[in-house]
Formats: structure tokens, sequence, C-alpha cells
């Protein structure tokens, strides 16, 4: 265990506590930034989708993670995005310009979604959220004259500064900054007043308007964001596939996403990319194992939900903290190695005895 | 003579048929300590919730510093510097004693979200400057030990001062206790007496009390207001309160009962 001692109050503000995290993330961005080079095409391209994912869960973990606010509708976002990117670059749009619009159009739409949050909670809002879900896949269909309708519309490939982006590798740095961007800006978010009002909201409604938080808009300002790196992934997701369809953003893929970053673990941002990173190779676990599996069982329809649901009933009981929360365990055993015990974690009980001995 | 900083005036709540509150009326001076008295169910966390605007009063209203303020908002009575604590602790449980300190200096925020999202120096500022006030709260309640543990895992003495620290780093004109000492042994019942009067004599706080302990009420309480049933029985200090037949009656039951 590291205890630190701080000086400054800069210490507790700074985004790497210590010299060792700045030392190993260092090194794993450097891992990254070498990946394209070292690894298969096939393999990067599924590093990519992980980043994607990656984003829309970094937007569901701030609204659901910290915020305490359900959303079983965020595929609907994804797909905002993806067509307003898709529209915008058939209209000849700079990349950098229809990117923005795509968080901008997704944002908005969230503060329409978000408004029913200022009035229901819990499951009512997970039903309107839901109901909003399935407005939108509805209105892909209908939209053909943008959307292309249920036969689909393909994009063009992707141009930034004139550079063209026509392989693997260098989609895969696109993305990749724009995932770095988007973890610093919910990092930066976390350790200001705006974050400390999302876990208060979340926490106790009562005591954090007491405290002068206005609910109705930080819940707002949580389902804009959220809505928007929904809508930034999105349009990645749309540059990725180069095909858009309705059937790509249905009310089955927004429970993924929940269940991706209840796997990865709640409330941390951190989990929201372990999940993402789960939920890719786990597909594609599936998809490899479908070839040895008795035909019986791996030509099953439900086979991938059947599994993930699976994932999550075993997580919920046994890691409730998610990949996280394991990760957190394994990193301690080795850092307190050989003192780690059993049952560091379990929450106990604190009694005003053990106050007096200490 | 200095004008009141709360006043309740004729204050009536009503659920349905039951009348919680009737006809309150009291005054709070500046830099006193208030305590409000009463068997279970005489409308003390009622007045609470009316003061800090949860509920809305039926009749009546309630003046702070002179202007009305049961139209507000929750989150509007805490910006004008009334702070609370909850009678079952309301803590963020899933955040350090640290953060749910800075929670309470949400008001004073400068950034706004953008600001926040890219961190502008600004930001920082107000981050740095939070952590000091913060810092003063720990050191006032002697929460060192605790600064950057999770709520969820302090035992129930602790979590009852940090929630008193929480609403301390809103540096409050006024600040409501909801049953302080709730739950509390005897030695740490008797620190919050301590802290209660520093709070009025060093930061010059005015407080209002509600609390069933009445060592700790005639210790700490400059005035005390006796209610039953959502009516006033006696105002005065804890021993005239004390005296009062009718108080008696409403805690022992009456002779006829």
């Amino acid at each position: 265990m590291r205890f630190l001692f701080k000086t400054r109050y800069e210490q507790d503000v700074r985004l790497f506590k210590h010299g060792g995290q700045k030392f190993w993330y260092g090194l794993l961005g450097a891992a990254l930034l070498l990946a394209p080079w070292l690894f298969s095409d096939y393999f990067v391209s599924q590093l990519v989708f992980i980043w994607i994912y990656s984003i829309v869960g970094l937007g569901l973990m701030l609204l659901v993670g910290y915020t305490g606010q359900v959303s079983m509708g965020h595929a609907a976002f994804l797909a905002m995005g993806a067509y307003t990117e898709t529209y915008l670059q058939q209209k000849g749009w700079p990349f950098v310009f229809s990117l923005a619009s795509a968080a901008v159009v997704s944002g908005l739409t969230g503060i329409v979604v978000g408004l029913p949050a200022l009035r229901v909670k819990g499951m009512y809002l997970a039903i309107s959220t839901l109901a909003f879900g399935f407005i939108v896949e509805e209105a892909v269909t209908r939209a053909d004259g943008i959307t292309g309708g249920s036969s689909g519309i393909s994009l063009g490939g992707l141009e930034i500064f004139g550079l063209p982006i026509d392989s693997e590798q260098r989609f895969y740095y696109v993305s990749l900054a724009v995932l770095a961007l988007c973890i610093l800006g919910v990092m930066n978010l976390m350790r200001s007043p705006t974050g400390r009002a999302f876990v208060a909201i979340r926490d106790s409604e009562i005591s954090a308007q007491s405290m002068g938080i206005h609910l109705a808009r930080y819940k707002t300002i949580a389902f804009t964001l959220s809505a928007a790196l929904a809508g930034i992934a999105g349009a990645l997701y749309a540059h990725k596939l180069r095909f858009l369809s309705p059937d790509q953003f249905t009310f089955l893929q927004s429970i993924e996403l929940l269940i991706m970053i209840v796997i990865g673990g709640l409330g941390s941002i951190h989990g929201a990319i372990f999940g993402a990173a789960f939920w890719i190779l786990v597909q594609q676990f599936i998809v490899t194992a479908k070839d040895w599996l008795p035909p019986a069982i791996g030509q099953q329809t439900g086979l991938q939900p059947t599994i993930f649901g699976l994932c999550l009933v075993a997580f919920v009981l046994f890691e409730p903290l998610g990949l996280y929360g394991r990760w957190l365990k394994i990193r301690t055993f080795f850092e307190m190695f050989p003192f780690y015990r059993k049952g560091m974690f379990r929450r106990q009980k604190s009694y005003l005895k053990s106050e007096r001995l200490k | 003579m200095t004008a009141p900083l709360l006043q309740a005036k004729n204050l009536s709540v009503q659920f349905g048929g039951l009348k919680a509150v009737n006809d309150v009326s009291f005054e709070v001076w500046p830099h006193e300590v208030f305590s409000l008295i009463g068997p279970n169910g005489a409308g003390k966390t009622t007045i609470f919730n009316l003061v800090s605007s949860l509920y809305k009063p039926t009749a009546g209203r309630v003046m702070f510093e002179g202007e009305a303020i049961s139209h507000l908002a929750p989150y509007e009575i805490a910006r004008l510097g009334i702070a609370r604590t909850f009678q079952n602790i309301e803590l963020f449980e899933h955040a350090t004693v640290l953060q749910n300190l800075l929670v309470g200096r949400h008001c004073q925020r400068h950034s706004s979200w953008w600001q926040d999202l890219l961190f502008t120096p600004r930001a920082r500022r107000t981050e740095l400057q939070f952590r000091r006030h913060a810092e003063e709260v720990i050191e006032f309640l002697d929460l060192q030990h605790y600064r950057d543990s999770m709520v969820v895992s302090l035992p129930y003495g602790v979590r009852k001062v940090v929630e008193l620290g929480r609403a301390l780093a809103m540096r409050p004109k006024l600040l409501l206790l909801d049953e302080p000492s709730s739950g509390l042994n005897v030695e740490e019942t008797e620190d919050m007496g301590f802290w209660i009067d520093d709070i009025k004599n060093d930061l010059g706080i005015t407080v209002i009390m509600v609390e069933h302990d009445m060592s700790l009420v005639s210790r700490v309480s400059d005035r005390v207001l006796a209610l039953n049933q959502g009516e006033v029985l006696a105002l005065g200090t804890a021993a005239e309160v004390q005296a009062h037949p009718g108080v008696i009656e409403a805690y022992l039951g009456g002779a006829d009962d």
C-alpha cells in the first residue's frame, strides 16, 4: 500500500497522483502507440472497436455510474451521432466540425431525453429512456431521405486536414486520440465541483439540494454530456463500419452497453474501458468458440446475449465492483505481497469500541 | 436592537387532515443557539423542512434576514446561507470525507461546467481555494484522521461529525441541526456540545437545533421552544421551559391520563 504524504493542495488536484502512476500510464500509452505496428490489422481493428465502445461507456458511466440516472436508450444517442456524422460528411464538412456537430446534436437530444429525469426516478426513468430509444429506432427507419431507411446508408472515406485516413492503423490513431481527449474531459469533470455535484445527486438528492446543488440543472448537464460522448462514439462508429442501418442501434444494444459498464465496474473511469475491452473480447471469443462447439449450441441464435447475461449475473454475485474491483484487488495483492489477506476489501462495520483502541 | 435572523410567522402546514405544524411563530436572533424540543411527532423536523423549503407552508411564512423565503427552491435556500444536517445522516456515502466537505463549498463555485470540463486555471484556483476551506473545517472538528476515508466505512459517531462538517463547510449564517446527538455515546455527545458552543462563539454562526437530550439542550441553548402536536407550548430559557407545567404534561402525561 502506498500512503501519500501531501504537502500541497496541488497534489490533491493533479491527474497523476504519484510518480508510479505517471510511469505505468506512460508505459501503457507508449505500448498503445506502438500497437498498430506490432499487431495484425484484424487485431488493430478490434482495438478500434474497444476505443469506440469505451467512449460510449464513459458517457454512460457519467450518467449511470456517477450521477445515478439510468438510461436504457443509449444506442439511440449512438445512432444520432452516427447519422449526423454520415449526413455532414456527405455534405462535405471537415471531420473536426462534423464530429463536433455529432456531439452537439446528440447532446441536444440528451437535454430533451433528460427532461423526464427531472420528474421521475429509477424504473420510470428507465422506461422513458427506453421509449426514446424505440422512437429514434423507428424514426431512423422512416426518415429514409437522410438515413437510407432500413436498406442502410454507406459512408465514403475519411479525410482529416487533407490526410486520408485510409488504413486501419491511421483510424486507430484517430480513435485513440479522441478517446484520450474524452477521458481527460471526464477526469477533469470528476475532480471539479460539477463532478462532485453528480456524485452528490447519486448518493442523496435531498442533501444535494440542501447543499445548494440545482438538481434539474446538474441532471440535465449529466444527460447532455453523456449523450454528447455517445454521439462522438457514434461518429467514429460510422467511419469504422462505413455502413449504417437501423438494426445496429436497437434496444438490445442499449442493454448491452449498460451491462458492459456494470461488468467493468460502476463509478470508475477504468470501469468504462475495462467493460468495453471485456465486451469486445467476449464477442471475439464467442465467434471463435462457435467453430468448435457442438452445432446444437454453437448455432443457437441467442448465444451471445446468453453468455453476456451469465457474465453479468456472475459479476453481480461474485464481484459487484466489476472488473475494476478485481483489478484493485490484484494490484493490492502485489503491492502488499506477501501481506495481502482474504477479505481485505470486504466492507466492515466499524464500531465505536475500535475507535477507542486506536 | 438587531433584527431577528429568522422569523416564523403563523407557520402552518397540513398533510391531508393532519396539522403537522399549527400557527407557530418564533424569532431567532443572531448568534444564539435556539433549541426545538417536544415529544415525537411534535413537528420539530417539519419546521426544519419548512425553513429549508423542502415543504411549503399551507399558511404563514418564514422570513430570513427580513425576506420571505418560503417560495424559494431548496438549493436557493442554501445559497442564502442556511445549512442543515439530517436526522438520519444523509451523507454522500461513496465519496471521501474530504469530497463531502468540498460539496459543502458548492455554492461558492466560480467555474461553470465547461470550465470544469477543460479544467481551466479558474477551475483549478477554485479547487485549491475550496481545499483550504475544507481543511479549516477538518481542523476545527478534528477529522484529520478520516480525511481520505470513504464515508461508508466510518462509524456512526464520526459520520455525524462529518455531516456537521459538511454543513460548516458552507460557511452558513444559520445552521439547522436535526438531532445532533442521536445515536452518539455520552462522550461524543459531550464533544458535540463543545462544538456547538464553538460554532456559536468562534464562528459566529446562529444555530437552531432539534434535540431530545435535555442535558445537551440546557448546556448549549440560549432559548428553547417546546412544541407539542404542532403547537407552541412554551418558549424561554431551558430551565423555564423544563419547569413549564404544559411541557411536563406533554412528556409525562397529565394527571387524568
